[in-house]
């Protein structure tokens, strides 16, 4: 769908819509298969919570990988920290990397955010046309993760040639290969911190220790591959969805310039409404029920974030971009312990992205693109974009 | 004006004072510990947690239903639980006692 047909045109380059509806209220799960590993889908938000919360029935210190859907567990078997480990255990791994994630709250960590994204902004308004994902959100994503690892800037344009997923290519949704690339990187960097300290998050790593143990280089690796994967093709998305919203939504970008005090709430929205991440996945540790549902013993559950995201039930016009919505109890982020570690990082790019197109940018024109859908058993997602071109004029 | 107490986890007093805004920012803006706000403030994250004094609810009132479906899967959670984003610094705030519970 490179150029847009006629019925693309009725609906907004912008939209996304909720393909989840009919089964949340009729069922309230879906089932898929993946790559021979059932998974039941819950899609309403009572139960999603519940789900996420209950994490003794429903684990995430499975076998490393399982709970990822697709499932990874063909492609690495490093355990990702804390994401893949349950309490008691998770807690501490858990309060050892939460106030380095929390840096992007102080203002020298915004100020560095800030100088990365204008000029990136600059960039793309000097220039015609351009593909958003490669030529922008890809960019965007690697120089900001820089400040997240506090390391050199330059390290991003490794990061840039690799691409839009760590895991994922064009071929397959889970490559072997490519993830292997970035564990060859991550081994060569932790090597790099031990024999070289420094202040970055490699070395904070392994200087700790966690449960009265030095954390093993095993153990950093699994902290790294959640930051490197968690926080990629999410945070791609969600930057390009944003822009075309934009695009197709000036007098929104006028009001976020006219009230900045409401850029809270609009990213919250944003996010709600684009859900980047579909669902995750859990596994079940004995016979269970959810929504009078039979789920069995090691089978699979997915938390699926975008479904309850859309939950009437919870949401008033679940469907519309609200702006500045007041009670958005949203699970983008996801939910209870494992909630997303990287969530303080990925909004204060989201504001800084919001402040910055509003202060600079004069419109934006959606030129052509290629939807990114998922499937999901009976479900089709649109999670985001391929490619989209636009064009982007400053003021 | 009303003036607002948190108490901490480690027992530290702190009386702020605030005209507008939601007392989850108030304590925010104070450096209050344990009160993150991690959503801005629209009842998504429950970093925001706080019990009321007990004799004192009658100033905050009860939580909405959105706000109840959040705390019943906090395990800190009691009769008291409110998240504080969800209430206004108004007048009739004034005085309150809140416990933050992270
Ligand atoms: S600040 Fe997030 S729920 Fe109150």
């Amino acid at each position: 769908m490179e150029h847009q047909t006629e019925t693309q045109k009725k609906v907004k380059t912008s939209e996304f819509p909720d393909p989840f509806e009919q089964a949340r209220i009729e069922r309230g799960y879906g089932d898929i298969d993946d790559q021979n590993d059932p998974v039941t889908m819950l899609l309403r938000l009572k139960d999603v919570r519940k789900t996420a919360h209950n994490w003794k029935t429903f684990i995430s210190g499975a076998t490393p990988g399982r709970i990822v859907v697709p499932s990874e567990v063909a492609i690495r078997d490093i355990r990702q920290i804390p994401f893949e480990v349950d309490p008691p255990e998770h807690k501490d791994y858990r309060n050892l990397v939460e106030p380095w994630f929390k840096r992007p709250l102080e203002e020298e960590y915004t100020a560095k955010m800030t100088k990365i994204i204008e000029e990136l902004v600059d960039e793309v308004i000097a220039k015609d046309d351009i593909e958003v994902v490669s030529d922008f959100s890809l960019k965007l994503q690697s120089r900001c993760l820089t400040l997240l690892l506090n390391i050199p800037y330059e390290e991003a344009e490794t990061w840039i040639g690799w691409g839009v997923h760590v895991f994922r290519s064009e071929e397959s949704s889970t490559d072997a290969d490519k993830a292997n690339i970035l564990f060859d990187y991550l081994d060569e960097q932790i090597d790099r911190a031990a024999e070289n300290p420094s202040d970055d998050l490699y070395s904070l790593l392994l200087s700790s220790e966690v449960n009265g143990k030095k954390m093993t280089k095993e153990e950093v690796k699994g902290v790294m591959i959640l930051t490197f994967a968690g926080g990629r093709d999410t945070v791609i998305n969600a930057v390009t969805n944003s822009l075309a919203y934009f695009a197709e939504h000036p007098k929104s970008l006028e009001r976020l310039r006219q009230e900045p005090e409401i850029v809270g709430k609009a990213v919250e929205e944003l996010v709600r409404y684009f859900s980047p991440l579909t669902h995750m996945g859990r596994v079940v540790t004995e016979d269970t029920k959810v929504c009078e549902h039979a789920i069995k013993n090691d089978s699979r559950v997915s938390m699926c974030w975008a479904s309850a995201n859309r939950d009437s039930a919870a949401f008033e016009n679940p469907n519309e971009v609200v702006l500045d919505r007041k009670i958005n109890p949203h699970v983008a982020f996801g939910f209870s312990h494992h909630n997303c570690l990287g969530a303080t990082h990925a909004r204060q790019i989201l504001k800084v992205l919001i402040n910055t197109l509003a202060n600079k940018v004069g419109s934006i024109e959606i030129k052509n693109y290629k939807e990114n859908i998922e499937e999901w058993g009976e479900f089709n997602r649109k999670v985001g974009f391929d490619n989209i071109t636009m064009n982007i004029k400053g003021k | 004006m009303a003036k607002i107490t948190f108490i901490t986890k480690d027992k530290e007093e702190i009386t702020v004072e605030g005209t507008s805004g939601s007392v989850m920012e108030l304590a925010v803006k104070n450096n209050v510990k344990g009160i993150d706000g991690d959503c801005g403030g629209v009842c998504s994250c429950a970093t925001c947690h706080v019990q009321v004094d007990a004799g004192h609810t009658d100033k905050t009132g009860v939580a909405s239903e959105i706000e109840s479906d959040m705390l019943e899967l906090d395990d800190d959670a009691n009769e008291f639980s409110r998240l504080c984003c969800q209430l206004q610094v108004t007048e009739a705030m004034d005085g309150v006692v809140l416990n933050v519970v992270k």
